[in-house]
């Protein structure tokens, strides 16, 4: 078996979820290729050369890769994956984007979001937003795989020395074109990877109110996250969207605030160490998945545990 | 500007999942079915096309067994204006899915095809993708803004830090995000004129394709319950307990 791994970067730099891919890969056996591609990328691909397990790096550094272009990145790697038994991304929105292209080229299904490998033709993957979980085997030969980050605990980021290799091929689609982007800017730590995630929901009522939970944030070293109703209504921007169609998270501290718990949401969070919600309605169901539930009003409560918190912190 | 519009069948998003006993699979026997929400909102912004005068007829389609008729009656009320669809009693999935509706776009030819991101039962997110590889196409996935210019769609994307713009050049796919719209219902009127409108039926054979599933499902089981947790009676003891119990902060 050899599995060809695409890592996950921003703009140069190693995420963190490339490392759980890395666990998915290692948990189906095999030699493992890692592919850094993108502009600039000579930092991402010498982290990931460090990485357990891997026993090489390949780099395609070129424009053409600038920007995530999902038609000019799966002929790339559609073209290096063929000699592969299986491909692996992160099911972030860039992997979610250009792997489905890659099985098309390749002819072969693909396996979206898995979160455990049974044996290396068969996946376990949540469906139904989490409440079913499904166990399936892919029959072609090249299995194509989108791997959830949460459902791997990540290899280590030392200690290997993969060699780095150049691929010279610049393939570009000519369909399209990148015009603009708008990232959000933030010093709290990333959504998808946080130890610590503290949500608001429609119950914070306005954008300004966030500051509330964003002090709690700051204490606790906790990224900030949000319900599709508070997104929606504009409170905060979308990539604070956790559940089935945002992000998936599964810190070790999630306080939802302000928020029913939908199963969509819950989608997105339930597989969190400890749940801690606060609402006002008791009957929220967010109750019956949260290890500590308070009954309160939030714009009391929160204050309260700003405050709480600086005592024991 | 034809439009393409591929519609999904799936359980209604308010009902409650149940694994069958047997984990074959989720239990579908008597429980509400509907349009898969991400393809209501493909609908949606078809009809909006149409209204700005960009989209000139919006061509609805289906894959699935005779009952998906209904979610193409439903398409044809909000505004599009024929349905076609693919009769099967087999399951399909997204690969064979994409190979059906490049059969459909080869045979019309439409300026954009619209699908929804995801199937909320599946979870898959492929079909787009793969339907605009097949077809040579380039692709505005989970979008949240699209503006038709000329020979060029601009699409504004949701992605994991924010949003990032595409231009992409016709024809190409679309996939739909929850933002980018949010669909309308369809009124009793047009409900009764879509009763009139046209819906062609074919089969994957017409089309030339073959539908073989390469992936088998081995079981479906309930996710594991999380144990019940505890109300606490003030902020003090919900940091006491986060301190102290489940050793967190
Ligand atoms: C296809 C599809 C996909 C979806 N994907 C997602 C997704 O990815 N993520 C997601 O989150 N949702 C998603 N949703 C939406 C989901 O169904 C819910 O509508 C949404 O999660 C509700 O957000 P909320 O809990 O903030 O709002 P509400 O359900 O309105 O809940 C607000 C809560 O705040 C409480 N509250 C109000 N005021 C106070 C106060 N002063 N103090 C304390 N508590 C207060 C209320 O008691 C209530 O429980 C999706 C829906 C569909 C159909
Ligand atoms: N059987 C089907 N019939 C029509 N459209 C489909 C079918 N399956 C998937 N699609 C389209 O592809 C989108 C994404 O589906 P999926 O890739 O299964 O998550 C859906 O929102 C539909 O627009």
């Amino acid at each position: 078996m050899s599995i060809l791994v695409i890592a996950d970067h921003d703009k140069g730099s190693l995420k963190g979820s490339t490392l759980n891919v890395l666990a998915a890969a290692k948990a189906i056996g095999g030699d493992i290729d890692v592919l850094v591609a993108g502009k600039d990328v000579g930092s991402a691909a010498e982290a990931v050369s460090k990485a357990e397990g891997v026993n090489k790096v390949l780099t395609a550094d070129n424009e053409v890769y600038a920007h995530n272009l999902a038609e000019n990145l799966a002929l790339l790697v559609a073209d290096l994956g063929k000699d592969y038994s299986h491909i692996l991304a992160s099911a972030g929105t860039t992997g979610k984007d250009f792997m489905p292209r890659v099985a098309a080229q390749l002819d072969v299904a693909q396996v979206s979001d898995i979160i455990a490998v049974e044996s290396a033709d068969t996946f376990v993957r949540p469906i139904y937003a989490g409440n079913a979980i499904a166990t399936v085997q892919a029959t072609d030969s090249i299995k194509v795989v989108t791997v959830r980050p949460t459902g791997f605990d990540p290899v280590a980021a030392e200690g290997g020395s993969a060699s780095i290799e150049a691929v010279d091929a610049a393939h570009d689609a000519g369909l399209s074109s990148f015009v603009s982007e708008e990232i959000a800017q933030s010093d709290r730590p990333e959504l998808a990877g946080a130890k610590t995630v503290i949500s608001g929901g429609r119950g914070m009522q306005n954008g300004e109110n966030f500051k509330i939970l964003e002090s709690v944030a700051d204490l606790l070293g906790a990224a900030m996250g949000a319900s599709r109703a508070a997104v929606d209504a504009g409170f905060v921007p979308n990539d604070m969207q956790v559940g089935q169609t945002g992000k998936i998270v599964a810190p070790d501290l999630y306080v939802a605030v302000g928020i029913s718990g939908a199963i969509q949401h819950l989608a997105g969070m339930g597989d969190s160490k400890v749940i801690v919600a606060i609402n006002k309605d008791e009957d929220a169901p967010i109750f019956q998945v949260a290890d500590y539930g308070l009954v309160a009003d939030l714009f009391d409560a929160v204050p309260e545990f700003e405050a709480e918190l600086k005592k024991v912190l | 500007m034809k439009v393409l519009v591929a519609v999904k069948r799936v359980l209604d998003y308010n009902v409650k999942v149940r694994v069958k006993p047997d984990n074959s699979g989720v239990d579908l026997a008597n429980v509400k079915m509907a349009m898969n929400p991400f393809c209501e909102i493909a609908v949606e912004e078809a009809v909006r096309l149409k209204e700005k005068g960009i989209a000139t007829e919006i061509v609805v389609a289906t894959i699935g067994p005779k009952v998906t008729q209904e979610q193409l009656r439903t398409a044809l009320a909000l505004g599009a204006d024929r349905a076609i669809q693919i009769e099967t009693d087999e399951e399909v999935q997204s690969l064979e899915a994409a190979k059906l509706l490049k059969a459909l776009v080869d045979k019309e030819q439409p300026g954009l095809v619209i699908l929804g991101k995801q199937s909320i039962d599946s979870d898959n997110n492929q079909t787009g993708q793969m339907l605009a590889q097949l077809t040579g196409m380039g692709q505005g996935t989970f979008a949240s803004e699209l503006v038709i210019e000329g020979d060029n769609a601009q699409v504004t994307r949701e992605i994991d830090g924010g949003l990032v713009t595409v231009s992409l050049k016709l024809p190409a796919v679309v996939t739909t995000d929850l933002r980018l719209n949010e669909p309308r219902y369809a009124s009793l009127p047009n409900i009764m004129k879509a009763k009139k409108k046209p819906l062609e039926t074919m089969t994957p054979a017409d089309l030339g394709v073959e539908v073989a599933p390469r992936l088998t499902t081995l079981k479906v089981e309930a996710p594991k319950p999380r144990q019940a947790g505890i109300k606490v009676e003030d902020v003090a003891q919900l940091v006491d307990k986060l301190k102290n119990e489940a050793k967190v902060i």
